[in-house]
């Protein structure tokens, strides 16, 4: 069911990992992915997979639950491996006709294959063990500085929450309005690609209106609820560095210096 | 026509840790020309099993057979199967999408490839049925209508396929009092002059004893209960216990015939129950 | 006491003519006067369109009257100054039990309204806690809000309210969307609210619900039809024809059987039908 993507949930829980600050756990995580992309042969990957399995298990997320997650977008990393191997010149393995796997494909389709999962596994990490309202919040926190030359940091964080917590509902109503054109007998398979982007009218319209309709009847609730922007909100948990995160600030750097380090380690 | 639904079983995420029987071995027949009422709280299954009749779900075992043929095992063009079971979800007025109430009306029909002039006719037979006037709204805007309008013209635009058999899910939600008689009454004579099964899902538990031939309960994805209305509401106790009731009418005659000694009356309907208190009254003892 | 202070409210929409012009529309409330006691439980039912939720709208500032003054606790509602004091005693419940939850965790959305209020991390928490177990939520205080059935949602959206520490909750239609089970409960919590002294104002279209109300007040085309006890009300069949509505079961049975109209309840026909 379409309520069972992971990407982006929340799991509960009480471990040092969920405990950490979320401005931690968002800057670990852009620092993780920014290494994934420094790594340039598989020992870098190695290291970087250790460290994402040790945060697991200290996270005590179940390993099922992130491969759910993974699942999700299976098909574009199954893409991402198959241009790749496809696509890469260099000793040729195998050929038919236009089609030729070579050596340094196969190489390359698997450091990207393993790249996207890392990167996927990693980010979902920090979602699955922070809750949507202290990430945004850590957010908000993080671009403060910025709001001095005009970021709109709390309306950035907001809209964040709000899509966090509207996803599941517009995916629910998308599923539900097509399976109702659907039963009118609406195809949406067949047809050139212009037929088919026609056929989504039935789709679109209904889901634009839906939306509208929702946006309006949030904003009224938001404003019977007293919001009137960030001015003067308080927060029922405060976020704030404690040690924890000195330790994690400290796991970071060890970690920034093996993967550096694995640049160099040759064949 | 008829339908047969055997052994039906459908799980959401097979092998995974979300996974969830929503239908769990149901089975039960519907005849020809009567009506199904079904009711079931939150996440009984009703909906799922909707959509499986229509084939919007394919179940994970067990078969529907629509007029003897076997819908589920892969032969059946999906087309087929549209054109003889239309499903009116609920809330029905959030799909419509056109400019005018026509084209709107027009959709189904025209995705089973008619001709204009048959479609045309479909459109003109469906407002009728719905209690519209087709001058009058064939060329308004479907979203500049009242929501009970809106709730026709989307009804409409099923009814439109011609089906033999036609599924509503809660058609009478939201509605007031007024327009929830209206749907209620429209729902009835379009069942009487297509002279089709009908389905419907209800939390209301009065529409249901009045509407329906037989009572399906789902509940945890099974049919808890199945039989005449006067069958299934007799079960008061097991009804309660899975968050569901009886009508209203059988309520109140419950609470008299518990404090009344030799007061007896089984009413589903506020007349039934006026009758049996004139006649108690009535009677030699009053 | 007079807690909300209703005179000839009008909310009238403007819209765009042929030219381009903006020309007066459709009256949704039309000249309605009335007043709510601190404590009361008042329901408000009529047809659709019938102006309802629009005259919930006007309590809490959400709308501002196009003539006519609504007052909460004597704070004009059309005044910016006062319009966080109006609606921090005035909370509200909306239909859609989907569409009002901010937050994607239970207890975060409940937060939501006393962290505008700018109230201390301690006292929310506090606060949170207490209104999630008022309506029986606080086990599910960690789960995602989408996870939810529509009763539960609804119960959230109510703690929500709570957590405001509002003197008054307009309830706009809660259980229009709710299953027989989720229904029972939201009302129960309404009428425990109510005995606890919040002023409550439901807006419904089930008629077994503005029942239980110690006031009714019906509308139609904008205007006040009438405003009596429910027992008053539902003794005039030709009131309830003219404003579309129809009698409560209990109502319609005894006036079916021919019974005296003294009877209120299924208990009073038993015990009448016993006596004879």
């Amino acid at each position: 069911m379409i309520r069972d993507i992971t990407l982006g949930q929340y799991y509960p829980g009480d471990s040092w990992v969920h405990r950490l600050d979320a401005r931690t756990k968002i800057i670990a995580t852009l620092l993780y992915l920014i290494e994934l992309f420094v790594v340039n042969n598989f020992y870098g990957f190695i290291i970087a997979a250790v460290a994402l399995f040790v945060v697991i298990g200290i996270s005590k997320v179940p390993l099922k639950f992130i491969f759910r997650g993974l699942s999700a977008v299976f098909l574009i990393i199954a893409f991402t491996f198959l241009l790749n191997m496809f696509m890469v010149d260099g000793t040729v393995l195998w050929q038919w006709k236009f089609l030729k796997i070579t050596q340094e494909g196969l190489s390359r389709a698997f450091f990207m294959a393993i790249r996207l999962v890392l990167i996927i596994i990693g980010s979902s990490i920090m979602t699955l063990t922070t809750k949507p309202v202290e990430l945004t919040d850590g957010l908000e926190k993080l671009l403060s500085p910025f709001s001095k030359i005009g970021l709109p940091s709390h309306e950035i964080a907001l809209m964040m929450t709000i899509a966090l917590r509207f996803i599941p509902t517009l995916m629910e109503e998308t599923d539900k309005i097509i399976k109702a054109q659907q039963a009118r007998g609406a195809d949406f398979e067949s047809g050139n690609l212009f037929q088919r982007a026609k056929s989504l009218i039935p789709i679109l319209v209904p889901l634009f209106v839906s939306s509208f309709r929702i946006a309006q009847d949030l904003a009224l609730a938001m404003e019977a609820r007293c919001y009137h922007g960030g001015k003067g909100r308080t927060r029922m948990n405060e976020i704030r560095f404690d040690r924890g995160d000195a330790v994690a600030a400290v796991m970071m750097v060890l970690f920034l210096a093996a993967i550096i380090a694995s640049r160099f380690i040759k064949l | 026509m008829s339908i047969s639904v055997r052994n039906l079983r459908y799980v959401y995420n097979p092998g995974m840790p979300g996974e969830t029987v929503a239908l769990d071995d149901v089975s039960f027949d519907v005849a020809d020309g009567s009506i199904l009422g079904i009711i079931g709280h939150t996440g009984s299954g009703k909906s799922t099993l909707l959509q499986h009749l229509n084939g919007l779900i394919a179940p994970t075992s067990g078969d529907v057979y629509i007029d003897g043929q076997c819908i589920t095992d892969g032969s059946t063009k999906m087309v087929d199967i549209r054109r003889k079971v239309g499903l009116v979800f609920q809330y029905p007025e959030y799909q419509l999408f056109e400019e005018t109430v026509q084209k709107d009306i027009g959709f189904g029909p025209k995705n089973l490839g008619l001709d204009e002039a048959e479609i045309d006719a479909r459109v003109r037979e469906s407002i009728r049925l719905v209690g519209l006037e087709y001058d009058d709204v064939k060329d308004r805007s479907p979203f500049e209508m009242s929501g009970g309008m809106k709730r026709r013209v989307a009804i409409a635009g099923v009814i439109a396929m011609n089906p033999k058999i036609l599924i509503l899910d809660e058609p009478t939600a939201g509605l007031d009092p007024s327009a929830h008689r209206d749907i209620l009454a429209m729902v009835k004579r379009i069942h009487d002059e297509m002279g089709i099964i009908l389905i419907f899902v209800s939390h209301n538990m009065a529409d249901i004893a009045e509407m329906s031939d037989k009572v399906l309960v789902m509940s945890g994805g099974k049919v808890a209960l199945e039989g005449t209305p006067a069958e299934v509401f007799s079960h008061g106790k097991m009804l309660a216990d899975m968050g569901l009731g009886v009508p209203p009418a059988r309520e109140i005659v419950e609470i008299i015939n518990s404090r009344v000694p030799d007061f007896r009356s089984e009413a589903l309907s506020i007349d039934e129950a006026a009758e049996d208190i004139k006649r108690y009254l009535e009677g030699p003892r009053g | 006491m007079k807690f909300i202070e209703v005179r000839d409210l009008t909310i009238e929409y403007t819209r765009i003519d042929a030219d381009g012009k903006e020309v007066p529309g459709k009256k949704a409330l039309d000249g309605i006067s009335l007043d709510i006691e601190k404590g009361s439980f008042v329901a408000v039912i009529g047809m659709n369109g019938s102006g309802k939720s629009t005259l919930a709208k006007c309590l809490n500032g959400l709308l501002v009257p196009s003539a006519g003054r609504v007052a909460v606790e004597g704070f004009d509602t059309a005044s910016e100054e006062h319009i966080w004091d109006i609606r921090s005693r005035v909370g509200m419940v909306f239909q859609n039990p989907d569409n009002q939850l901010v937050s994607s965790i239970v207890e975060d959305d409940v937060a939501f309204g006393p962290e505008n209020l700018g109230i201390e991390p301690a006292e929310i928490r506090r606060r949170v806690d207490n209104a999630l177990r008022r309506v029986g939520m606080y086990e599910k205080k960690d789960k995602g809000a989408h996870m939810l059935s529509g009763g539960q949602k609804q119960r959230v959206a109510i703690a929500g309210a709570i957590a405001m520490k509002p003197d008054c909750i307009v309830f706009d239609e809660p259980t229009a969307m709710l299953d027989p089970k989720g229904r029972a409960s939201v009302m129960e919590i309404i009428k425990d609210l109510n005995t606890e002294g919040i002023t409550c104002i439901l807006i419904t279209h089930f008629m077994t619900e503005a029942e239980q109300a110690d006031r009714v007040i019906v509308l139609k085309k904008g205007k006040i039809l009438c405003d009596r006890t429910p027992a008053e009300l539902f003794s005039d069949r030709e009131m309830i024809e003219k404003a579309g509505l129809e009698m409560p079961p209990v109502i319609a049975l005894r006036d079916k059987a021919g019974l005296p109209e003294s009877l209120m309840s299924a208990e009073d026909i038993a015990e009448y039908v016993n006596k004879r």
